[in-house]
């Protein structure tokens, strides 16, 4: 008996799924290197490391959490939320230390709570964050009592503003995190097992994976990178802004989809989600050189996402 | 219709009469799914043509399918389940007064369509809330809905019990003494031979032979074209000795039994269950190992009671159950076949209890694939992509990766070839060779009887019988397992 007709996509296509962002990164590079002023320059280019670092970092866990078929849009609040609370308990306290435990707890215990919600008691992850999304804002101007919070200790500083052998300490950061949460997704059980349940949920539960612990600990990996990126961006601003990063999570979404994970669940690539923060990044890099209007910018990501899940389509079906 | 590098269906010619049903059969990936596909416009050839009452035809989408009068009901079923059974009766033609949705003609229009099929149920019912066998009728009476002159089904028996298979097929004769032309697929020789007028084999996409009559062709003469050789004993069966304290369950009670459950499967004992469809086989089976959390009673496995309520805990003990629905809950179709294979097991191989072990992945996947021939022999090949019995074989070698003491099957071979069939019960017989207890749920009755050492007849919510191998003939079985009032 010969072997049965069977489908297999064409090497083309396996390459394009692997690399194909990366292509698509490196030519706009090379278009932005020849095209715009100013763009290859030590100085820009280390703006838009800094610019991309903290939508990358979180972008991290963001993967992680459509990989295992969730949603989480309560990011850009705890961004906001962890710099105010950082900033409010340093100055309340004089310890770094104090208000970066703290914000980073208070990011972990909302991710948890979040986790809690749609693993155990079953709520949409869409309609859970949507919800932890408003009451986590709301929660940072409280604290904030409406304003900036300016941070006294000025050694905190440092996080956001220096440089170690020319990049800065953000960028770093990032690429610690992308590291990591590469290695966790590809070389660990527990990133196996985060694919399986966004593939199937219910297969990968009668296969003994631990469904409702995966998950909250996914939410609570994400709240807690998330309040990190936070106080960052508030060490960079001097300040916790409790209005900072409003459609932040549209943005990081924006770069996974454009990363090629799918939103349905179980599939993610590192590579390609760090190609797609990248790519956004430099769009709206090129732009500001280009003395574009931030209006037309909205107009340029969406249009972006659009043509990439368009192709992303026909390459699907061709 | 050409893959890329493969042909799926080449030069295959054959018709089908009115007022008659024609057979196609043939093992899985013969191209009878492609065949279907070009019939309902899903796909379009590359060469030749569909001929309607002498007119070549030309659909291009699946509603122009429609439109020309071919209606194709397939095995998975194509229903909202958050819709009453009328709205799904009438999907994509709802009766309008003007703006409005006409709701009287459209319950009107659906209650005639359930009494086509001979439903008793009422047109609001929310679908979701139907067992798959009724489902399914209501799947073919939404075809039959549209009156289409040719109707083609897809293995419409594999989630029917007995008494619904009888109705199906009083269905499908009356559409035959109606002048349609209906093409009947399955696997099921039996259903064929009795059923069917005329029969196509197709074999690796080509035309093997088609008879315009079935008077004189047998069972075999049909299996031996289809697999191109005797397929002699496909069940395996040897005897072997059997050794007390397998599997043990003690008064299991909770949703879907009408009293508490108690059996026992020795070391090295293959059990089959049997019953009708909504007997509670498979609600007991999901009870026993975890996946719904029983309200009382014991399992013990190889002498230890099983703790914990989960699948976590199951497999822990080395209860391993198989699920019936193998695209709901066995398989991920996005992952490849090898992340398929080792997903359970590799929790007993991590370094550090944190990091995959690539080299006992790339060989438990290599090794399980050439175990259980799954075609392509490719762990990177995308588990969606596989057909049914590869599929099936992949996520038995799941279960395999890993030391089982009992195994739990609902429905092993539901929807696959006769081929696969075979090679999944020689497997099966294996494991208990082995000292395996199996537990197999069927509703295919000559392979519960073909395979099992001991038949556990299962009738609404409750054991009904036992029979021992020499004891279970087809007749005591069927009778146990119907309800007292139906029994004659």
């Amino acid at each position: 008996m010969s072997p049965p007709p069977f489908p297999t996509l064409s090497r083309r296509a396996r390459v394009w799924d692997a690399a194909g962002m990366l292509l698509v990164l490196a030519g706009l590079f090379l278009l932005c290197a020849l095209g715009v002023d100013h763009f290859l320059t030590a100085t820009n280019l280390r703006g838009l490391a800094l610019a991309v670092s903290t939508s990358g970092m979180v972008a991290c866990t963001m993967m992680l959490c459509l990989a295992a078929g969730d949603f989480d849009l309560s990011v850009g609040s705890v961004v906001a939320f962890a710099g105010v609370l950082g900033a409010t308990v340093m100055n309340a306290t004089g310890s770094i230390t104090a208000g970066v435990a703290a914000a980073l707890a208070s990011g972990a215990l909302i991710g948890c709570v979040n986790g809690v919600f749609v693993a155990r008691f079953g709520v949409n992850a869409l309609i859970t964050t949507l919800a932890s999304m408003q009451i986590v804002r709301g929660l940072g101007f409280i604290v904030a009592d409406g304003r900036a919070v300016g941070i006294r200790p000025a050694g905190f500083f440092a996080l956001g503003n220096t440089a170690w052998l020319g990049v800065p300490v953000p960028v770093w950061l990032t690429g610690l995190c992308c590291a990591g949460f590469g290695a966790l997704l590809n070389r660990t059980i527990f990133g196996r097992q985060a694919l399986a349940i966004g593939g199937n949920r219910e297969a990968a539960h009668l296969a003994g994976v631990p469904v409702v612990r995966v998950k909250i600990i996914i939410f609570t990996l994400q709240g807690l990178v998330a309040a990190g990126a936070g106080l960052i961006l508030a060490a960079r601003m001097t300040s916790g802004q409790p209005n900072t990063s409003q459609g932040f999570e549209l943005e990081v979404i924006s770069a996974c989809v454009l990363g090629g994970v799918s939103l349905s669940g179980g599939v993610a690539r590192l590579g390609s989600v760090v190609a797609g923060v990248l790519i956004l990044g430099l769009v709206q890099n090129a732009m500001n050189l280009l003395n574009l209007a931030p209006f037309y910018q909205y107009v340029a990501r969406g249009g972006i996402l659009l043509g990439a899940v368009l192709l992303d389509r026909f390459r699907q079906r061709s | 219709m050409d893959f890329p590098g493969v042909r799926a269906l080449d030069g295959v010619s054959f018709g089908v009469r009115r007022g008659s049903v024609h057979a196609l059969i043939g093992e899985n990936g013969a191209g009878k799914s492609t065949l279907l596909k070009i019939l309902s416009g899903a796909h379009r050839p590359t060469a030749g043509t569909v001929g309607l009452h002498g007119r070549p035809q030309a659909w291009a989408s699946t509603a122009g399918a429609l439109a020309a009068g071919v209606a194709v009901i397939y095995q998975e079923l194509h229903l909202v389940p958050d819709m009453t059974v009328a709205e799904n009766l009438l999907l994509g033609r709802y009766p309008r007064r003007g703006p409005w949705l006409d709701r009287t003609a459209l319950r009107a229009e659906a209650a005639r369509l359930l009494r086509l099929v001979g439903e008793d149920l009422s047109p609001d019912t929310r679908l979701g809330r139907l067992p798959l066998a009724q489902r399914q009728m209501v799947e073919i009476a939404k075809a039959l809905g549209r009156g289409a002159p040719v109707v083609a089904f897809d293995e419409p028996t594999s989630s029917l019990s007995a008494p619904e298979t009888l109705r199906l097929f009083a269905i499908i004769r009356d559409l035959r003494a109606r002048g349609h032309a209906i093409l009947y697929v399955s696997h099921r020789m039996d259903e064929i031979l009795e059923l069917c007028d005329a029969a196509t084999v197709l074999r690796d996409g080509r035309h093997v032979v088609t008879h315009d009559t079935l008077a004189g062709v047998t069972r075999a003469d049909l299996v031996r074209s289809m697999v191109g050789r005797e397929l002699t004993n496909i069940y395996h069966y040897r005897p072997r000795p059997g050794a007390p304290g397998g599997l043990e369950v003690r008064g299991l009670a909770g949703p879907g039994l009408r009293a508490p459950v108690s059996f026992h499967v020795d070391r090295g004992e293959i059990v089959g269950f049997f019953g009708l469809i909504g007997a509670g086989r498979t609600e007991l089976m999901r009870l026993v190992c975890g996946v719904v959390p029983p309200t009382a009673g014991e399992v013990r496995v190889q002498g230890a009671t099983v703790r914990g309520r989960s699948p976590r805990a199951a497999l822990r003990a080395g209860l391993v159950f198989c699920p019936e629905d193998r695209k709901q809950e066995g398989i991920i179709a996005v992952r490849p076949v090898g992340e398929n294979i080792n997903l359970s097991a590799r929790r007993r191989h991590v370094r550090a209890g944190f990091w995959l072990d690539p080299a006992w992945e790339r060989d438990n996947a290599r090794t399980q694939i050439a175990r259980l021939g799954v075609r392509p022999a490719d762990p990177a090949a995308l588990m969606g992509l596989l057909s049914g019995g590869n599929q099936q074989k992949a996520i038995l070698a799941r279960w395999l990766s890993d030391p089982v003491r009992v195994m739990v099957l609902d429905e092993p071979t539901r929807g696959i070839d006769l081929g696969a069939k075979s090679e999944i019960y020689a497997l099966l017989q294996e494991l208990a060779a082995a000292g395996t207890s199996v537990v197999v749920v069927s509703s295919d009755l000559p392979e519960v009887l073909g395979l099992a050492d001991r038949v556990i007849v299962m009738c609404a919510g409750a054991i009904a019988a036992e029979f021992t191998r020499a004891a279970a003939s087809p007749e005591a079985v069927l009778h146990a397992a119907l309800p007292a009032s139906a029994s004659p």
